[in-house]
């Protein structure tokens, strides 16, 4: 008996993963995919948090070797870390079944850009599904570990924060396959990527991109609403439905396998109608595909190519109307939280006048006010790094008030390899590291990570420690301190280090001050 | 409200930690017992951070959009006066603003369960019986704080006249 319930496209994702046998989920959290691991692992299904996105997808890389099915979670930013892998799979693929979810975050609800996914389709060569609610999540998602077995590819499953985090009614299937025993079958010619191989893996690629747009052309992942032929919508994932609310008398294609493209359905459609509009969340991906293959299709006006659509700006871009959008009335703006750890150490950082170099986290907060804080903040893992930059450019005042901030599990993300360049291309200054260890991964929901000591259900793990990793690199010096509870004895610490030519780290440890009463509770259960 | 036949659009809002999210989810589960078709929508992660929260939920017949097109609201409720005025364009003309100045706030014995409270006046403007509320409340929190939100709950709701 399948059963109906209310779901948000993350626990739908979830359900599916374990009714279709996935071996292991395997992630890194972020907004707004962070939920999916979580629901898997609390359905009974085997999931782990890396320490980054190109960790996650090379260990499911080596469970769908291992001929069994392997599902990684992260953010649309996530997958720039774990492009590198991600390029070559595309050409090795593997012979269990491999699929990528990129949660993307159009609008920037909680993320540093609004990059379009269905690029990395396109560059890498890699088929992407792309569902529009829970059920289709749910659906596809089954589908798309089929897919990536018959044609051995790693299938993209690109989320938008409104299908992640919207519930809708899902009806969830009865069936659940068992996890695979894994084995294991030499293929060096698939599975190695020597040139003469990636040669041969390479045209393979492509001859099966051909196949999969034939079997997108006989439309399982597209679905056509007849309506006026005076006005034709092709759209994609939440844009269809605002399209639905915005144009009710439209005729629309909507384009669940985003790519490759189903070019002659397309072709069909928007010959059917007197005006073919694409509606597309981010980038124009589908209007400049389509155009480009000789289709006369209406793209959108630049002004919706930032932030989420939404049924009125959708009504806005069908009817051409091109008034500048009032931005809306400000809320209350997030801040760090009364009693943060972080509070302490920014207070001393802004005191003193401090060039900080941050990373990203909750901590990134200490941009705003009171503390206006923080100088910098590029990516995950970039604070060290940049800060090393700065102080080898600046003249020596400056240089020496150069500080990072980073947090134990953007440390562990990729945080690790900007000590190693302090200690092998050490500043003239020297420089120093703040490691605002506050035992987890708080801006994402208080997620477990390696230096916690605890796994993704909370249950005991062996604990990498930030003090040993970081003197077995080679720092001149480590110290340990809670900056809340000794905070003149940090600023005076952090004065002499920023006056010394060498290498720190200063590690401010203290537990967030949610996570507190959560990790009681986590020993309690056990 | 609750007819069958159009699209009930229901918008909470108010800060981080207020528990927002846990009035929508409540609302969504009933909606969906009563047999509509529901669909709620809302961000995570760092506009969560005490900063603005505001989450929507739309049932009936069939819904697409899981966001409620602005300005057409016909239920706004606000848990935190300071976010009634950065809400209040969600509201459709003629629609039903909720504050905290049409419960008791007086009779508030714990400040965690403001939201109850704000759910109970909510409940008071559809036809789903008390019982399948307090049921998909209790479903929604541990026993040990049952009593506490379902009186709270019951204050909230007989404090609106209909």
């Amino acid at each position: 008996m399948s059963c109906k319930l209310l779901a948000s496209g993350n626990e739908a994702v979830a359900m599916a993963a374990f009714d279709c046998g996935v071996k292991l989920g395997v992630g890194y959290p972020g907004t707004p995919s962070s939920e999916i691991l979580d629901e898997l692992s609390r359905s009974g299904g085997a999931a782990q948090w890396a320490p980054n996105e190109k960790t996650a997808l090379e260990v499911a890389i080596g469970v769908a070797f291992a001929n069994c099915r392997a599902l990684v979670t992260m953010k649309h930013v996530g997958l720039n870390v774990a492009a590198d892998p991600l390029f070559t799979i595309a050409y090795s693929g593997t012979p269990g079944g491999l699929v990528v979810i990129s949660a993307d975050d159009p609008g920037m609800a909680s993320s540093q850009n609004e990059q379009d996914n269905r690029r990395y389709a396109i560059a890498a060569g890699v088929p992407m599904l792309e569902p529009a609610d829970s059920q289709e999540c749910y659906d596809f998602l089954k589908r798309a570990f089929e897919i990536s077995e018959a044609y051995r590819r790693p299938v993209l499953f690109r989320l938008t924060t409104r299908v992640c985090h919207s519930k809708c009614v899902l009806e969830r299937g009865s069936d659940r396959l068992a996890p695979g025993a894994g084995h294991y079958e030499r293929d060096a010619k698939s599975s190695v990527m020597i040139p003469a191989y990636a040669r041969i893996a390479h045209r393979k690629l492509r001859a099966a991109l051909h196949e999969l747009e034939k079997l997108n052309e006989q439309g399982e992942f597209t679905r056509e609403i007849r309506k006026s032929a005076d006005l034709g919508v092709i759209t994609s994932g939440i844009a269809y439905q605002h399209v639905l609310d915005a144009a009710p008398d439209a005729s629309v294609l909507k384009i669940g396998f985003s790519y490759p493209l189903p070019m002659e359905t397309i072709r069909r459609f928007a010959a059917s109608v007197k005006r073919c509009v694409v509606v597309e969340e981010g980038d124009p991906v589908m209007a400049d595909a389509i155009n480009a293959a000789g289709i006369k299709v209406e793209g959108k006006a630049e002004m919706f190519r930032f932030g989420e659509l939404n049924v009125k700006r959708v009504r806005a871009l069908l009817a051409g109307d091109l008034t500048p959008e009032t931005p809306p009335v400000g809320g209350k703006l997030p801040a760090l939280c009364p009693g943060c750890p972080h509070r302490k150490t920014y207070e001393v950082l802004r005191d003193l006048k401090c060039i900080v170099s941050g990373d990203i986290g909750c901590y990134t907060l200490g941009v705003l006010p009171p503390f206006e804080a923080v100088d910098t903040c590029v990516c995950m893992g970039a604070s060290i790094t940049v800060g090393l930059g700065l102080r080898k450019a600046l003249p020596e005042a400056e240089a020496r008030r150069v500080v990072s901030v980073i947090g134990d599990s953007t440390f562990m993300h990729t945080g690790v390899n900007g000590i190693v360049e302090m200690v092998y291309n050490r500043p003239a200054t020297g420089h120093v590291v703040v490691i605002l260890d506050n035992s987890t991964t708080a801006m994402t929901g208080l997620q477990e990570n390696p230096s916690t000591g605890r796994r993704l259900d909370h249950t005991p793990a062996p604990s990498v420690s930030i003090e040993k990793t970081v003197l077995g690199i080679g720092v001149d010096h480590v110290d340990v301190i809670d900056t809340t509870a000794e905070t003149e004895k940090f600023s005076e610490l952090l004065r002499q280090r920023l006056a010394s030519n060498d290498t720190s780290v200063i590690i401010a440890r203290r537990p967030c001050i949610l996570a507190l009463a959560k990790i009681k509770t986590y020993g309690e259960a056990k | 409200m609750g007819c069958c036949c159009n699209t009930i659009n229901v918008t909470v809002a108010g800060l981080g930690g207020q528990g927002v999210l846990k009035v929508t989810d409540i609302l969504a589960e009933v909606m969906f017992q009563a047999g509509f078709d529901v669909k709620k929508s809302e961000v995570h992660g760092m506009s969560q951070r005490g900063g603005s929260v505001s989450s929507e939920v739309r049932f009936g017949k069939k819904v697409a959009s899981p966001m409620v097109p602005e300005g057409e609201s016909d239920i706004l409720a606000v848990l935190e006066p300071t976010q009634i005025e950065t809400n209040l364009g969600k509201l459709r003309k003629g629609g039903v603003l909720i504050t905290t100045d049409d419960i008791p706030l007086d009779k508030l014995t714990n400040p965690k369960a403001l939201n109850s409270m704000m759910l109970g006046a909510l409940a008071a403007h559809f036809d789903q019986p008390d019982e399948l509320w307090i049921n998909v409340l209790k479903a929604n929190l541990p026993a040990k704080l049952h009593e506490l939100n379902v009186e709270m709950f019951n204050l909230g709701k007989n404090a609106i006249k209909r």
